[in-house]
């Protein structure tokens, strides 16, 4: 909403405050203004000229050489404009005017011929293009034939004036109007509101001898006034009307459309206006569209219509979108002399739904959307008829063609100071209170430490004790409220062990050296369920912005993938990152299955110490080593089972288990999909944190440190390549039993000492008794055991 | 033979004066002290001498072989510590190459943000709730006041999947879930997460992001009370020097509702860049809660009132960090992300 302040004051007392001051106090107050707009921008020295004579300037086919009489002398002035006439009066910039952006006008010489100023358009003057009436849109201004030569131009036609852009909220549409502005301001400033005074001479005639109402849809159209202006002349609006609407953010026309924009903008009441020949029945019905009816709105669109769809016809055909639009079929032109003025109320969801259905939203849908006054649908037609009789000769008929079964009582809210002043923890006066609901024009009955209140209808939002609360608060002041912490039972606060949990996850995946990403939950259905171990169903937005977020992941996967091609796209050749997320599976339930879960992607060097020949490329055992890592500090024991997953390198792919269940992948990513991604070799993970976090970690007891020294004794074996290293552990461990600590692969050689198709393992086991010291000959009984099941297993030793 | 002894001394100081490294040294030692050396073959030959005689060179010998000895010794303890210091220049290492690198990550700006608001309130005794990022209806809007068709779902523009389920366009049906759960009892939470809104992705909007919010439901729980705790977090995420205003605003869910401006932490409120010259940020959105969230959630609102408040952790990096990009967050560009590897304590 733009509010001209000079126009605010027709109904308030501003009390001249500077405009930005009385910005911030609305601010403050609850209206937020996003911009305090200076109209004149710093313009000077612009005055009215008048066109004595324009003739074509001999060297250049698009210019005119115009004498222009300024007041004080007749200059000659260059104009480029294809409009420009004698007998015009123009907006002269003089030498030394100053035009917006700082622009500065100087004596001049244009192809031979001298110009002293300058002839403006609008635009020239700091207004929108597309709030220039499309008459100068592409050329000067003209203005009226009686404005007086030589005048100042900014003074005589409103210019120096400040806009208010008023940011507002659903709630405030009593302020999507001037005198609701009105009314906020003077309960501000603590001023009356002036209403606009209505009086105009009517005809004899009356309005209903020439037209006939029906109302088929009450309950969406409980109430329409119509009145009937004729033998208007259609033409340009006076000075101050245009610029106001200008100021407003609204494109002139022509007097009659002017006008209704003008009232809508002042009362907030949209209004529409008819051609009464071009209705040719002189009839209104309002009634619901019948299916698949047409309509051309005033925008040239055809639109078809649908059973929802509230209309205003002429009996046989529709005429108008109901509050949302009019009808080209009746639109008023240049030839239009009687007129049919419309001011209704339309129930609000009626108008939202097919502002939807037609996505077409208008000045008038959107206050219909959020509620108009219904005390000011009858003024609002009344202030039309007054002003179409003063400003297009028109003559009002008599009384209006009115339906009326509206209801617009005041809503009474009965509310206590007490409860007023327990919710803000404040203790303001009962005084105080009253004042301020006086100022607010709110009826205030006080009796028994009780307040009746009645509430005037352009106040919807005012509906219970609460929004009076709020009311009181906003003009007592926000500063008033003292600051205070609440009294309530204090309790310890902190995370829950899952959310603990997930802190210990991420401090250990930082410490291990990797970048914690964020990335989209929505990706493309093709990248859905890529990675992801439970595929379910996929998960589609029923209207979504585009095909890349349309779907949600099963996967972290591919998406930190992009992140890590972003990287390396960007020549970052190393790059580890982390990232914990939900995954979206379909369930039993209506609503997802969401996962949260842990991802992992690195690629390119893991080690880099160039100059001391330190370097380690990523590989599967860098990750499985950070998952090893995870399990050890959350106790929990994962084991790790050789599988195969789309995307994946299959001799490179495990699946991370959990007490038999599968709740994670490890793997290289296969060639073939780096190759896609445009990677070299990369190591991904994810797996499931709530599986992981699903058992409480035991209590820590500490085990007491050795007393006694454990020996180690080495055996290196020579085994098929298929044989895993996992299961030879597995058998010295069952073989070693109770005085074997620990087992370790400490060496693996594949090469050409060996055997085709064979494979060195050494591994190095530990022996402990707790107990005692244990000698070389209980070892060597135990060891030579182990030695004797491994070669019983087919294990060579190797010599 | 006492002046074959001085002459032999002499010699064999000269030599231990000559030595320039233990090694020679040595050969000296060996070669005047040692079981073949001339001093051996002195004392060996003194049987040769009268017996008178024998006392006096035998003691004349053995001092010689001191003062030889002693300044053996000292020589070589001189030619050790040579020895050990030029071993040491050897091993000299240039001490300005970069040292071995520790691996280590960080955590995402957001994370970081959203940590620091979630410690700073559980110090206040405030517990982290969560919930689905898959919302129904319900929860989203009905339960916030928002029925079908209130005008202020058109601020904002939601991901449906179906007509009853949606990407929650805000953390606040955590609040509502969380009421729904308590039955009637008082709560203090924070609720962060991912929410999602029809946007197009640009510098200033992401169809993703984050949310912080917070509800305290007891006894007498007043404004003042909001005010109170907003002014804590405002302090202690910006500064000491903060000062806090509140202007009157609206949601669905709370009434009344305030937006919360903090003084500008650039400049103090004088008016900069930052601040778009007013001196004031504007930092979040807050309010009493609605009656009609608390009836609909089982709580008799006669009794038990709240204050709910909700910033967007996005917001509060950018202003933090000086971020001037959104989408920043969501690249992970390892240039961004590991920017945040520093603390500021
Ligand atoms: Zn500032």
């Amino acid at each position: 909403m733009l509010v001209s302040i000079k126009w605010l004051k027709d109904y308030v007392n501003t009390q001249d405050l500077p405009p930005a001051e009385l910005g911030e106090k609305i601010t403050r107050a609850g209206i937020e203004v996003d911009a305090v707009i200076d109209r004149s921008q710093g313009l000077s020295n612009i005055v009215v000229g008048y066109v004595e004579s324009c003739e074509k300037h001999p060297e250049a086919d698009k210019l005119s050489i115009c004498q222009v009489n300024v007041g004080e002398e007749t200059a000659q002035i260059i104009c480029g404009a294809p409009n420009i006439a004698a007998g015009q009066n123009v907006i002269v910039a003089r030498p030394g005017a100053r035009l917006p952006g700082g622009m500065k006008i100087k004596k001049a010489k244009l192809r031979g011929e001298e110009s002293n100023g300058m002839i403006c358009s609008l635009q020239e003057l700091g207004i929108e293009g597309k709030l220039v009436p499309k008459a100068y849109a592409e050329g000067i201004y003209v203005l009226p034939e009686n404005a007086e030569v030589g005048s100042d131009v900014i003074t005589n036609f409103d210019l120096d004036d400040t806009v208010l852009e008023l940011g507002l909220t659903p709630n405030r549409a009593d302020a999507m109007s001037m005198l609701g502005v009105a009314y906020e301001v003077g309960a501000i400033l603590e001023e009356e509101v002036k209403l606009p005074e209505i009086t105009y001479k009517e005809a004899e005639d009356k309005a209903s001898s020439m037209l006939t109402l029906n109302i088929d849809s009450p309950e969406a159209n409980p109430l329409y006034v119509a009145k009937v202006v004729r033998g208007i002349e259609v033409k340009e609006s006076p000075m101050w009307l245009q610029q106001r609407l200008m100021a407003a953010g609204v494109r002139p026309h022509n007097n009659v459309v002017d006008v209704t924009n003008y009232v809508l903008m002042e009362y907030g009441q949209p209004l529409h206006a008819f051609d009464y020949d071009l209705l040719e029945t002189g009839n209104i019905t309002v009634r619901h569209a019948k299916a698949d009816e047409l309509i051309t709105t005033l925008d040239g669109n055809e639109r078809k219509l649908s059973l929802n769809n509230l209309v205003i016809t002429n009996g046989e055909k529709p005429v108008a979108l109901a509050g949302v639009m009019g009808g080209a079929n009746s639109e008023v032109s240049k030839n239009t002399t009687t007129i049919v003025i419309e001011s209704a109320y339309f129930e609000s969801g009626s108008i939202r739904q097919t502002s939807k259905e037609h996505n077409l939203r208008s000045d008038a849908s959107s206050r219909y959307e959020k509620g108009v006054d219904p005390n000011r649908v009858i003024p609002a037609a009344e202030r039309a008829a007054q002003l179409l009789s003063e400003l297009a000769g028109g003559e009002v008929l008599a009384g209006s063609v009115i339906f009326d079964q509206l209801q617009r009582e005041e809503k009474i809210v009965n509310v206590s100071p007490d409860f007023i002043n327990s919710r803000l923890g404040m203790k303001i006066r009962l005084d105080d209170m009253l004042d301020i609901l006086n100022r607010l024009q709110f009826k205030t009955e006080a009796m028994n430490n009780q307040l009746m209140i009645s509430v005037p209808t352009r106040r919807q939002d005012i509906q219970i004790e609460e929004d009076i609360v709020e009311e009181i608060a906003r003009l007592y002041g926000y500063d008033e409220i003292p600051s205070t912490l609440p009294e309530t039972a204090t309790s310890p606060g902190g995370l829950s062990p899952y959310q603990q949990k997930r802190r210990i996850v991420r401090n250990y995946m930082e410490g291990a050296g990797l970048l914690q990403a964020t990335t989209y939950s929505l990706t493309s259905e093709k990248s859905a369920t890529q990675f992801a171990m439970k595929q379910t169903e996929l998960t589609r937005l029923l209207m979504p912005m585009s095909e890349e977020r349309s779907t949600l992941r099963q996967s972290l996967l591919p998406h930190l993938l992009e992140s890590v091609s972003y990287n390396t796209a960007r020549r970052i050749d190393s790059v580890a990152l982390y990232e914990t997320g939900s995954v979206f599976l379909k369930g039993q339930d209506e609503l997802l299955n969401e996962e949260e879960h842990l991802a992992i992607a690195v690629t390119g060097l893991w080690l880099d110490n160039s100059w001391q020949g330190e370097k380690k490329a990523v590989d599967f055992f860098v990750v499985k080593g950070i998952v090893e890592g995870l399990a050890a500090k959350l106790d929990v024991e994962l084991e790790f089972e050789r599988g195969e997953l789309d995307g994946l390198h299959p001799g490179r792919t495990a699946f991370i288990t959990l007490d038999g269940r599968r709740i994670g992948v490890i793997g290289q990513l296969h060639p073939n999909e780096q190759k896609a991604r445009d990677l070299k070799t990369t190591i991904v993970m994810e797996l499931s944190l709530v599986e992981l976090f699903k058992d409480q970690t035991e209590a820590l007891v500490y085990t007491q440190v050795p007393r006694y020294p454990s020996i180690t004794r080495d055996v290196a074996l020579v085994l098929s390549k298929i044989v895993e290293a996992g299961t030879i552990e597995k058998l010295i461990r069952s073989a070693g039993g109770k005085l074997l600590k620990d087992v370790r692969v400490f060496d693996l050689y594949e090469g050409d000492n060996l055997e085709a198709g064979k494979k060195s393992v050494a591994f190095s086991l530990t022996y402990f008794d707790p107990e005692k010291t244990l000698t070389d000959e209980e070892v060597t009984a135990v060891h030579e055991k182990v030695v004797a099941a491994l070669i019983e297993s087919g294990a060579e030793l190797r010599s | 033979m006492e002046a074959q002894l001085n002459e032999l001394k002499t010699q064999a100081l000269d030599k231990i004066a000559a030595a320039s490294n233990v090694k020679e040294l040595n050969a000296v030692r060996v070669a005047y002290l040692g079981k073949k050396g001339p001093i051996t073959d002195l004392l060996k030959g003194m049987g040769k001498l009268p017996a008178e005689e024998r006392p006096k060179m035998g003691a004349l010998v053995n001092v010689v072989r001191e003062e030889v000895t002693v300044r053996l010794e000292e020589r070589m303890a001189i030619l050790e510590e040579q020895a050990i210091n030029e071993k040491l220049q050897s091993e000299t290492i240039d001490i300005t190459l970069p040292g071995r690198p520790v691996k280590s990550g960080n955590a995402h700006p957001l994370t970081r943000v959203i940590e620091e608001i979630e410690d700073l309130f559980i110090s206040m005794g405030y517990e982290i709730e969560e919930g689905p990022e898959v919302e129904k209806d319900y929860y989203n809007f009905e339960a916030l006041n928002l029925p079908k068709g209130h005008p202020a779902r058109d601020m904002q523009d939601s991901f449906y999947i179906s007509e009853d389920i949606l990407l929650r366009t805000h953390t606040s049906p955590v609040q509502a879930r969380t009421m729904e759960a308590k039955g009637g009892e008082p709560i203090k939470i924070i609720c962060p997460g991912k929410v999602y809104r029809r946007d197009n992705d640009d510098a200033t909007h992401s169809h993703q992001f984050t949310q912080i919010e917070g509800l305290v439901i007891g006894e007498d729980i007043r404004m003042s009370d909001l005010k109170g705790t907003l002014s804590v977090f405002a302090k202690k995420m910006f500064g000491e020097d903060r000062e806090i205003r509140l202007r009157p605003s609206f949601f669905p869910f709370t009434e009344p509702s305030v937006e919360m401006d903090i003084s500008c932490f650039k400049c103090g409120g004088e008016g900069c860049n930052v601040c778009k010259k007013t001196g004031w940020i504007e930092i979040l959105g807050a309010g009493m809660v609605h009656p009609n969230v608390l009836e609909m959630a089982g709580y008799d609102s006669k009794r038990l009132t709240g204050f709910a408040f909700g910033m967007g952790p996005e917001r509060i990096a950018m202003l933090k960090y000086g971020i001037e990009d959104i989408r920043h967050f969501y690249t992970n560009d390892v240039r961004f992300l590991s920017q945040f590897q520093r603390t500021e304590v």
